[in-house]
């Protein structure tokens, strides 16, 4: 199946590699994810205020681009896949609020609100299934312990977002299941990592990602993975001060999802951009085979 | 207007659910010398009273404020009891309902059977008792609800009995005094005419299930109010002895959370549940008389403690048992190794707390009885939008319903405690004999039959 | 120093607005906590998140546009997700922020942050941080 799909400008720059790792995995599994021919930043947070139309114009537009193309659209950045499916559900409901954007964007014709926002990991589970992505998979995980990460944007909040269960999320369990890894339960697998409160506050980042952290560490992970690149950006980057804070700190790599489904499936690995995190995963990758 | 004797009011009342609200009217109308047929859905009566350890504020055993009215109900010459039964149909009007009970196949010959127990000592066949014993303890395939229950037969449980899903065992059948063990005994169906009803279908708990944040039945030490009842109760799976599920380790720190699915209009019931404030108290209390160097921390937002010295017995738990009340809701509970972690919330001092507890207690939401909406519906009773039974008018009717001849007695209305469950069931029986009374009197004219004013607006209102 | 209560102090200008802006009735809040017990940034802050509601339901406003508890919000949305009385606070801490913002301008600039990080750190950080914290 093609499916139209919106990378964000994260995947698109610092976080290539999440995007690389997603198209070429999603591929094998026979879902092309077709970027859009145009599109523009989502803006990185759902405006919670209810007359702040302008910041709702950036993921209108991106919705209304994708429903030029289609009646679905992918995401792979939850935070995007929160922000666009949020703003779509508002506009659904606010006819005002929608005829002010249709207004102001100047199209020839208005987004009626047609578009359905899927993230990625959803469109696998859904579409593909994993008995299927069990059948495809080369290199199995060998029993490695992977924690899922799900964050908050996949989960929160629930009926606005939530394709899965809210407060015991298994969908990247159940794939990581599926590429033969070993399901890690812990209670921190939707606690925020700390998002943009890093820009001002690093120690705050710090301390709740260390919160994730250890969670996963104490109940057994030997690797992470994250569906978002501001996750996995302050889980992984948090780890460099981290034994400054923490006495006897065991770093823990943290990766996308997306890295080790295509390595699993038996893709080559190159532009996962794996040399570019701040915890190695490539030894633990190496010694499990799948590097 | 002339009454043929066909059609003659027939002072009989069907009672729908053996808990302490039907067992409370069934021995007022039948101790006035008129007769009852009295229906449960269980192997046998008392319903959620029968699982307490004590109730709240004596702290009386319940077992034995219950046990003098469940036998007198089993004894009882005016009272026909039918337990594995549930009303199929009723049709008719105020004197004259034609009623059609089930009675399901407990494979058991109740004649014949005497009670002795040996088929339930033998049976080789285990399993999680999640009704009587809310999954803290267990039965076996054949089983009775407890050590006292009234009656005490048996029944087998068919999903689980070895000889009816494998075609092996019948160990029962030999070991049986009396030959009572028929497995091929049917469900048999009884048509009976009564004049009034009285509906006491009681509660249920919220399930667990349904509070994600809290576990969601996953974490094993995580349970219910009712599961705790059992773990203080002196004949129940732990013999009264406060043990942990996941561990049978005794718990020196224990979390009660109220309010866990009760006033939360946006994802669970709306409502207070009325009981759980006291009930904590209490569930508290037992908890520090039977674990000396334990600790209580109850989580509440309120407490709701109305009347008939109910104030004082918080109180009591608060300054003689040392039970630490933390206001605020708790947010989250999960499994940390061996401890099950809380996160909750002062706001009094306006900090999050977080305690690694050993067990923790959950004051569910108290929720119609699917089989109560079921009888409504087949009554043709209105509910709220909750689902509890509505009498006929909030505040002065609570006892009656919009059809003359069909009342309400306890939970089965919305939640309440024992006394005014109790309360309520007289009332309803009140209004019973006094419809028997006036019919009584109305037959004893000499000749004819004639109808009063009254009771010909009462027929046809 | 007693808290004086009165018509005109609870229900002022700014309570007015924090409602019109987050679209949120404050009194519908009946202060269970159970927000603050579920804020994982809730350890930074000078005031829990459920106290953010209280001061605004007692017109005191003031107070809570003194504290540093908007800015440690992540709206990660843990709380509108488990109110038992549907209050968005996440929506209340953004009127919050905006107010503050309004009145005292940017709370963070692009000069404060190094040149290092703009360059490697992902962009997303800044613009979703930059929505939030500047007017």
């Amino acid at each position: 199946m093609k499916i139209p799909y919106f990378p964000g400008c994260t995947l698109s720059t610092t976080a290539r590699g999440f995007d690389n790792a997603v198209r070429a995995s999603a591929m094998t599994l026979g879902v092309e994810l077709v970027e859009l021919p145009e599109w523009n930043c989502c803006g990185a947070t759902f405006p919670l205020l209810v007359d702040n139309a302008i910041d709702l114009i950036g993921p209108a537009e991106v919705l209304y681009k994708a429903s030029q193309e289609g009646q679905q659209l992918a995401t792979a950045c939850t935070t995007c896949y929160n922000v666009v499916k949020r703003t779509n559900r508002t506009l659904k409901e606010d006819g005002d609020m929608l005829d002010k954007v249709n207004y102001f964007l100047e199209h020839d014709s208005d987004y009626e609100g047609s578009v359905e926002v899927l993230d990625v990991v959803q469109i696998l589970r859904d579409e593909v299934g994993w008995d299927e992505v069990r059948e495809a998979v080369k290199k199995p995980l060998d029993g490695l312990k992977v924690a899922a990460y799900y964050g908050c944007m996949v989960v929160r909040p629930p009926d606005e977002v939530a394709y899965d269960d809210p407060d015991d999320p298994t969908s990247l369990d159940d794939m990581l299941s599926a590429l033969g890894g070993q399901r890690v339960a812990w209670p921190h697998k939707t606690e925020c990592c700390g998002a943009y409160l890093a820009v001002k506050s690093p120690e705050v980042t710090r301390e709740m990602s260390y919160a994730v952290l250890s969670s996963a560490i104490r109940n057994g992970a030997e690797l992470i993975v994250a569906n978002c690149p501001l996750c996995q950006f302050n889980l992984d980057r948090q780890q460099q001060t981290m034994s400054q804070r923490y006495a006897g700190y065991e770093p823990i790599p943290v990766l996308y999802y997306a890295q080790l489904l295509g390595l699993a499936l038996g893709l080559d690995g190159s532009g996962y951009d794996l040399d570019k995190t701040t915890v190695d995963a490539r030894p633990l990758l190496g010694r499990v085979g799948l590097l | 207007m002339i009454r043929s004797e066909e059609n003659a009011p027939i002072s009989k009342v069907l009672v729908i659910g053996a808990g302490i609200a039907g067992m409370q009217a069934a021995l007022d109308v039948a101790n006035a010398g008129y007769s009852v047929l009295l229906v449960d859905r269980l192997p046998s009566i008392g319903g959620h009273m029968a699982q307490l350890s004590e109730t709240f504020p004596t702290l009386d055993c319940a077992q034995c404020i219950l046990t003098p009215r469940t036998v007198e109900v089993g004894h009882h010459d005016n009272i026909q009891l039918m337990t594995y039964s549930e009303v199929e149909s009723v049709e008719g009007k105020l004197g004259n309902f034609r009623v059609v009970v089930r009675r399901d196949p407990a494979y058991v010959d109740w004649d014949v059977c005497t009670g002795c127990g040996a088929c339930t000592e033998k049976c080789p066949k285990r399993v999680i008792s999640t009704q009587f014993e809310v999954s803290m303890g267990r039965r076996k395939a054949i089983y009775t609800l407890s050590p006292q229950a009234v009656p005490n037969k048996p029944v087998i449980d068919v999903g689980n009995c070895i000889w009816f899903q494998r075609g092996k065992c019948r160990v029962c059948e030999k070991v049986c005094p009396t030959g009572a063990i028929n497995y091929d005994q049917e469900a048999y169906t009884l048509e009976e005419r009564v004049g009034a009803i009285i509906v006491a279908t009681g509660y249920d708990l919220y399930p667990v299930v349904n509070l994600g944040e809290y576990g969601g039945d996953q974490v094993p030490d995580v349970i219910d109010g009712l599961a705790f009842e059992r773990l203080l109760s002196s004949s129940g799976p732990t013999a009264g002895k406060v043990r942990r599920p996941s561990d049978g380790k005794e718990p020196k720190e224990v979390v009660f959370v109220q309010c866990a699915g009760s006033r939360d209009p946006e994802l669970h019931m709306p409502y207070c549940s009325k009981i759980c404030c006291m009930y904590t108290a209490k569930h508290a209390m037992l908890y520090k008389h039977r674990v000396h160097d334990g600790q209580a921390y109850v989580f509440y937002i309120d407490i709701r403690s109305a009347g008939k010295r109910y104030e004082e017995f918080v109180q009591r738990a608060m300054e003689e048992d040392d039970t630490l009340y933390l206001r605020g809701k708790v947010s989250k509970i999960f499994r940390d190794g061996d401890k099950t972690v809380v996160w909750g919330t002062d706001t009094l001092i306006g900090q999050n707390i977080e305690i690694a507890a050993d067990l923790v207690v959950l004051a569910t939401a108290m929720v119609p009885r699917l089989e109560g909406k079921l009888v409504a519906q087949m009554l043709d009773l209105p509910t709220d939008e909750n689902g509890w039974i509505l009498p006929a008018e909030d505040n002065i009717q609570p006892v009656e319903t919009r059809w003359p001849g069909i009342f309400l007695a306890g939970a089965a209305s919305g939640p309440k405690d024992i006394p005014e469950t109790v309360a309520q069931a007289s009332g309803a029986a009140g209004k019973v004999l006094s419809l028997f009374a006036r019919w009584g009197r109305e037959q004893e004219r000499e000749g004819q039959l004639q109808t009063s004013p009254e009771a010909e607006r009462l027929a046809y209102a | 120093m007693r808290v004086k209560l009165s018509r005109a102090s609870i229900k002022n200008d700014l309570v007015r607005k924090i409602e019109e802006i987050s679209g949120q009735d404050l009194l519908a809040c009946y202060q269970c906590g159970k927000c603050s017990a579920g804020c994982p940034a809730a350890f930074a802050m000078d005031m829990l998140p459920s106290q953010v509601i209280r001061y605004a339901q007692l017109g005191m406003v003031d107070k809570v546009l003194q504290s540093d508890t908007p800015w440690f919000c992540a709206a990660c949305q843990t709380c509108y997700a488990r109110c038992p009385k549907g209050v968005d606070l996440a929506r209340i801490m953004e009127a919050v922020r905006e107010i503050i913002l309004q009145e005292n301008g940017d709370h963070v600039t692009v000069d404060d942050i190094p040149a290092a990080e703009l360059a490697e750190f992902p962009q997303q950080l800044f613009i979703g941080g930059f929505r939030k914290y500047t007017a």
